[in-house]
């Protein structure tokens, strides 16, 4: 069976220590067997607070209004669409970990799959909240849906990129949802096996769904996962695709670009995992999983950090390029004046974007630096707030200087209740992802056992022999079972 | 259905649970499940269970996706409601194709999954024999039906033989029912005892 197991050495061993299938279980099953940790309760509580806050303020903008908000006739979107579209970019990463990097048979994923995806369906959760608060009479959210109504039927416009948004977002959230939680059931099973109270049978016996562990089961299952991660490749590329369409079928400047959703997907998937690292730095030395989340995945993501961040730089300097190409002055305003300049009420906010998404993840040129958790996790938090920056400038230094200079707007800062809301979803987020780390297995365990007589460490050091031995022997050793 | 006789053995190596799958079918025992922790690929052949068309489902339940976006877009917009948006085609096709793709993906995992739980029968409160509670940890359980002409003796000495440990008679019931996992439930309460061998 050796023959089917071999990797090279030179690849790093994606499980560190002695591990055998038993002891995989027994490591990450104890976080979640173990009782919460006073860490752990603090920062369930701290994020449960801002979560408070963030109610009260959705309340207040429910009970008064949008006014509540500094948005104003020129400046439609402000803070809202911009957190919208920042917290729907940290949402790409899981599935991009899970599906694509499956459908490129990359052995690292399984480390990261499980806390990442999770992390996308909290995300996805929270972006979901500002397009519907924003929508003022939220009662009549409904309106979105092609329903038969009494108004004609009057449906909704399927020409609109803002409803191709609702489809593709409820679509993505769905489809993720049951991508994770289809891999989950083995995971939840090996729990329910193991639990010695009686709530904790009764409840992972619930979540499990009677899975079994049958062969058949697992070729089904295999089958699911295949095809679910074919479906979600081109499906996480749309939906940020349809988020940019929001912006680039418009004739705004500075919107009105067909660069948009390589660029708006590129940035997705770097800010994404930016948050992944912001997570699982913490995650693995708290919960003491740095066997299986090791050095060796937190450099993977710091690479595809690195070539995303160019991308994304790439991409803002061709859209400089394109502004002043294109010889519309309007354009020119835009870019030149209403960006670049620092002088300009928002220049500062540009240049805040372009140190912390282009400058700043240079760094991670050098090994080194990749694997420094400190660092890792001090630009993974600059990445975000670059990011977000990103999403600011876009939108509001489009908007508040247009065409016309006599509705140019006043400068825009947000009020205490906008503050409020994006401080709650961050409140959302974190609760939603204390619980999981302390309910779920945040490594998938069955996941972790299929790779680790190839990629294990004391695994691999025990075929290291076969790479000098001669051919005869090696035949005579491993193909006597065919 | 209801409850059955299996011979239960263990085993706690792929390289030696293949071998074994291949013994006991030559021999010609059959081969109720294999339990595994987790997917072994080529086990599923060994055993001589055929591919699963879930793929196949999934195809046409995204067909379905697509169809239904068209299809009732263009209803909506072109035959129901005619809108004129900046005088282009009611038919708008291009413009149709995001929410096509999207519904055709939706379409397709819903079904896939919801497929999925049909067949391996998989519900929340669903509960079900698995002969040894290490088979989601890491055994690999290797359950083999008897008949009432089988030799319980010769079967035990045949699977040890072929690397099985703590190889035992467990009468088992097949079939899932309702029932929660924190109590002890039984779906028959009285056990069948194996036919005698005449």
């Amino acid at each position: 069976m050796s023959l089917l197991r071999y990797e090279s050495h030179v690849r790093a061993p994606l499980v560190d220590g002695s591990k055998d299938y038993h002891q995989v279980t027994e490591d990450i099953c104890r976080p979640v067997e173990a009782k919460p940790s006073k860490l752990w309760w603090m920062g369930f509580l701290i994020s449960a607070a801002l979560l408070v806050f963030g109610i009260i303020s959705v309340t207040i903008e429910v009970i008064y209004g949008t006014g509540q908000w500094n948005l104003n006739k020129t400046i439609g979107w402000g803070w809202d669409i911009t957190n919208f579209v920042w917290w729907i970019g940290i949402g790409h990463a899981g599935t991009l970990i899970s599906a694509i990097l499956l459908l490129f048979r990359q052995g690292w994923r399984t480390g990261v799959n499980r806390a990442a995806e999770a992390m996308t369906i909290f995300a996805v959760m929270c972006a979901g909240q500002f397009p519907i608060w924003h929508m003022g009479r939220v009662w009549n959210a409904f309106f979105v849906l092609p329903y038969p109504n009494t108004r004609g039927p009057l449906w909704v416009n399927f020409n609109s990129p803002l409803l191709w948004d609702v489809f593709a977002i409820s679509t993505y959230f769905t489809v993720s949802l049951l991508f994770w939680y289809s891999g989950l059931l083995p995971d939840l099973a090996t729990l329910r096996d193991r639990a010695k109270k009686k709530w904790a049978k009764s409840f992972y016996g619930v979540a499990a769904f009677g899975w079994t562990g049958s062969t058949k089961h697992w070729q089904r299952h295999e089958s699911l996962s295949l095809v679910l991660a074919g479906l979600s490749t081109p499906l996480v590329l749309s939906v940020h695709t349809i988020v940019s369409f929001d912006f680039a079928t418009s004739i705004v400047p500075g919107w009105h670009t067909t660069i948009f959703p390589p660029y708006f997907v590129a940035g997705a998937i770097f800010s994404g995992f930016a948050m992944v690292q912001t997570l699982l730095v913490v995650t693995r030395k708290v919960l003491g999983l740095q066997e299986y989340i090791t050095i060796e995945h937190i450099e993977v993501m710091n690479k595809v950090i690195v070539l995303t961040g160019s991308i994304v730089g790439i991409a803002y300097l061709t859209e400089l390029f394109m502004s002043w190409y294109s010889a519309v002055p309007y354009e020119h305003f835009a870019f030149f004046k209403n960006r670049l300049d620092l002088s300009s009420p928002y220049g500062w906010s540009y240049w805040i974007m372009m140190g912390c998404n282009v400058l700043s993840p240079q760094i991670f040129w050098s090994t080194r630096m990749r694997r420094n958790l400190t660092l890792t996790f001090f630009m993974s938090i600059l990445i975000n707030i670059g990011m977000w920056f990103e999403r600011f400038v876009i939108i509001v230094t489009s908007i508040y200087r247009d065409y016309l200079p006599s509705s140019w707007s006043t400068y825009y800062t947000p009020t205490i209740w906008e503050v409020g809301f994006y401080l709650g979803t961050f409140g959302l987020f974190f609760t939603c992802y204390f619980l999981f780390s302390k309910f779920f297995p945040v490594i998938a365990i069955a996941e972790i056992k299929h790779i680790l007589k190839r990629s294990g460490d004391n695994y691999k050091k025990g075929n290291l022999g076969i790479e000098t031995e001669e051919l005869e022997e090696f035949g005579h050793k491993n193909l006597e079972h065919h | 259905m209801g409850v059955k006789k299996f011979v239960v053995g263990n085993f706690y190596d792929e390289a030696i649970l293949f071998p074994a799958v291949k013994k006991v079918r030559r021999a010609g025992y059959k081969i109720h499940d294999v339990y595994t922790p987790h997917p072994i690929h080529g086990l599923d052949h060994a055993m001589g269970l055929r591919d699963t068309s879930l793929h196949t489902a999934g195809f046409i339940y995204g067909i379905i996706g697509t169809a239904t976006a068209v299809g009732f877009i263009t209803w909506a917009l072109a035959v129901d409601w005619p809108l004129n948006f900046g005088g282009k085609p009611f038919f708008s096709l291009p413009a149709w194709i995001p929410i096509a793709f999207e519904l055709t993906v939706l379409f397709a995992s819903v079904g896939m999954v919801l497929t999925f739980c049909y067949l391996c029968q998989l519900a929340p409160f669903v509960k079900k024999d698995h002969f040894n509670p290490r088979s989601t940890d890491d055994t690999f359980v290797m359950a083999l039906e008897c008949s009432d002409k089988t030799n319980d003796t010769e079967l035990i000495s045949f699977l040890q033989e072929a690397g099985a440990a703590d190889v035992q008679i467990m009468h088992k019931e097949t079939d899932w029912w309702w029932g929660r996992y924190g109590k002890e439930t039984k779906r028959f309460e009285k056990q069948i005892p194996a036919q005698p061998v005449h």
